[in-house]
């Protein structure tokens, strides 16, 4: 019974993770064994592609092509580096107060808008899409990386995530520091700020996923190719350099496993967040 | 006593700013949408209904909310009992576990534009998969241009989500008190009455919360749907995203308007249900 369920388990893993394994082995695959192998699906050449686990001549030429040889993938990766680094710093000084005041004061007219904040939180971005050209188109920020970054730093799901986490510090602890006379912007940052700071990680992990997999608003919004993320640089390669889309798919992955892999803890922690009841 | 005391105020100043943002990017904007829904897209002449009427009668908005609907009747309860049997297998003591719990979340952090290399290659009419049922001698099928292309979508919704799942099942069980079972085991239940008796009835309230988030996330396959087949897919696979975004490249932002309050309306009833369930469960 415990094998037959390791096992279920180990196959189930198996197939999650064989996408990784995959792009790893064609990015070390040399260009021409690769068109060898793929030649039925770029060329059309009758029968099936091919794929060998290992490649024949295992090569490091894509990666040494994509890194020496390609200067507009460094702008996109410095692109998509500086928008999810500009999105998750305006996060954290807009939503981390933001989740505090929602968690911790009791004012009227809360709930209606801790619900409108849920709401605008579940709202897929295409609904959203044209309010947002409309207000873009208005501030002069359409084509401009600002404007991709600014809606997003008012996202309300990294609100809606420490808050979660905020509404576990102890009321009486912020008694305590009360009557010892702190103000309450003091006791934000010497108490929420430290006993939050599982929540702030968690949403940080989780929105990071989110904003290095930008789509939607660049393709939308953003004409000028100068201005594109990598995610959307990617699926711009033609297949005939497949060596170099194999290459750049390992390095795109690279930093969103290095997260994943450090905040593991914070990512599953923030996945329950958004499960628990008020 | 007074309800709301003075100190209480000051958590709108800590709210402000976002509360700013929100207003000025999301919440003004979309009234405004509102508000053109009931226009014309280039005058702003008042029509009435009119553009809720162009926007039923699309055959094109028929087919986008008909697949919407089908893929999340079909993938939500196929991922809500997969995730469900993983998370069970999961729970209690067994080996590797941390590393098996990292192996379902990785999908998690794969980047949408790393993947459609791969799914480009392995879902191409003579790609690796049609290779693989060849060898079994089966016929292939043209993944990406048949009705199979609805099969593919469900098929990288479940690899993406499932590990998100099993984490949220996760905490479900966790919360279920061990003396339930030991007392079952007591009164000489085994382990399928205990299943049934137990775990799936305290699994309920975090059944509704892992829907919902299911949902959710279904709404961002199109990322994958897109990039690997482009703005018009198979019609099988034709979603309401993809609908949107041809409405947005072609100006038609009438029908979008009524549109986007159509789906904001049905989602916002969603949350609202779910707010309710929340408040009965305690």
């Amino acid at each position: 019974m415990k094998k037959i369920r390791i096992l279920f388990l180990g196959i189930l893993a198996a197939w999650m993770l064989s996408p990784v394994l995959f792009l790893v082995t064609g990015s070390l695959t040399g260009d021409v064994e690769l068109q060898e192998m793929l030649a039925p699906v770029l060329q059309e050449t009758p029968g099936y592609m091919e794929w060998k686990l290992f490649p024949l001549y295992p090569t490091l030429k894509s990666y040494v092509k994509l890194l020496f040889d390609s200067p507009e993938f460094y702008e996109m990766f410095w692109n998509s580096v500086k928008m999810t680094g500009e999105i998750l710093a305006g996060q954290l000084l807009v939503a981390v107060p933001a989740a505090w005041g929602m968690a911790k004061f009791h004012f009227p007219g809360r709930k209606v808008l801790f619900t409108l904040y849920l709401v605008l939180m579940m709202m897929p971005f295409q609904v959203l899409m044209l309010s947002d050209y409309l207000v873009l188109d208005w501030l002069s920020l359409l084509d401009s990386q600002a404007g991709i970054v600014l809606p997003a730093v008012f996202s309300t799901f990294p609100v809606f995530i420490m808050y979660r986490f905020f509404c576990g510090v102890p009321d009486s602890l912020l008694e305590a520091a009360r009557l010892d006379g702190a103000g309450e912007f003091q006791i934000f940052l010497k108490i929420g700020i430290p006993l939050g700071s599982p929540g702030i990680l968690s949403a940080l992990v989780l929105d990071f996923l989110e904003y290095w997999n930008l789509i939607e608003q660049p393709m939308a919004f953003l004409k000028t190719k100068a201005l594109w993320p990598l995610s959307l640089f990617l699926p711009n390669i033609g297949m005939d350099r497949a060596g170099l889309a194999f290459a750049t798919s390992v390095v795109v992955l690279i930093p969103a496993v290095c997260i994943f892999l450090a905040g593991q803890e914070y990512l599953e922690q923030g996945i329950v967040a958004t499960a628990s009841k008020e | 006593m007074k309800k709301f005391g003075k100190s209480q105020l000051k958590g709108l100043l800590f709210l402000a700013p976002s509360l700013a943002g929100v207003s000025l990017f999301v919440f003004l904007p979309f009234l405004d949408v509102i508000r053109r829904s009931f226009g014309e897209a280039v005058t702003g002449k008042f029509v009435g209904i009119r553009n809720y009427l162009d926007v039923f009668e699309n055959t094109a908005f028929q087919l986008a909310a008909w697949n919407t609907l089908r893929f999340v009747g079909v993938c939500i309860p196929l991922l809500l009992v997969l995730s469900l049997a993983a998370a069970l297998l999961l729970s209690g003591k067994i080996r590797h576990r941390q590393a098996l719990k990292s192996a379902f979340l990785i999908p998690m952090a794969i980047p949408v534009a790393s993947v459609v290399l791969l799914w480009r290659l392995l879902f191409h009419s003579q790609g690796l998969l049609n290779r693989i049922l060849t060898g079994l001698h089966l016929t292939g099928v043209d993944w990406m241009n048949s009705s199979a292309a609805f099969g593919v979508l469900v098929f990288s919704y479940l690899w993406r989500n499932l590990g998100y799942d099993v984490i949220l099942w996760l905490a479900g069980l966790s919360g279920i008190p061990y003396s339930l079972y030991e007392a079952a085991k007591v009164d000489g239940a085994d382990s399928w009455q205990c299943f049934v008796w137990i775990t799936l009835p305290n699994l309920l309230p975090c059944a509704f919360t892992v829907t919902v988030l299911s949902l959710l996330n279904s709404f961002k396959v199109f990322r994958e749907a897109y990039l690997v087949a482009g703005d018009y897919p198979h019609e099988s696979m034709y979603l309401l995203q993809h609908l949107f975004n041809n409405w947005y490249r072609d100006l038609s932002f009438d029908k979008m308007a009524a549109g986007a309050v159509v789906t904001g309306a049905v989602i916002f009833l969603l949350v609202f249900c779910l707010e309710k369930a929340w408040d009965v469960k305690e």
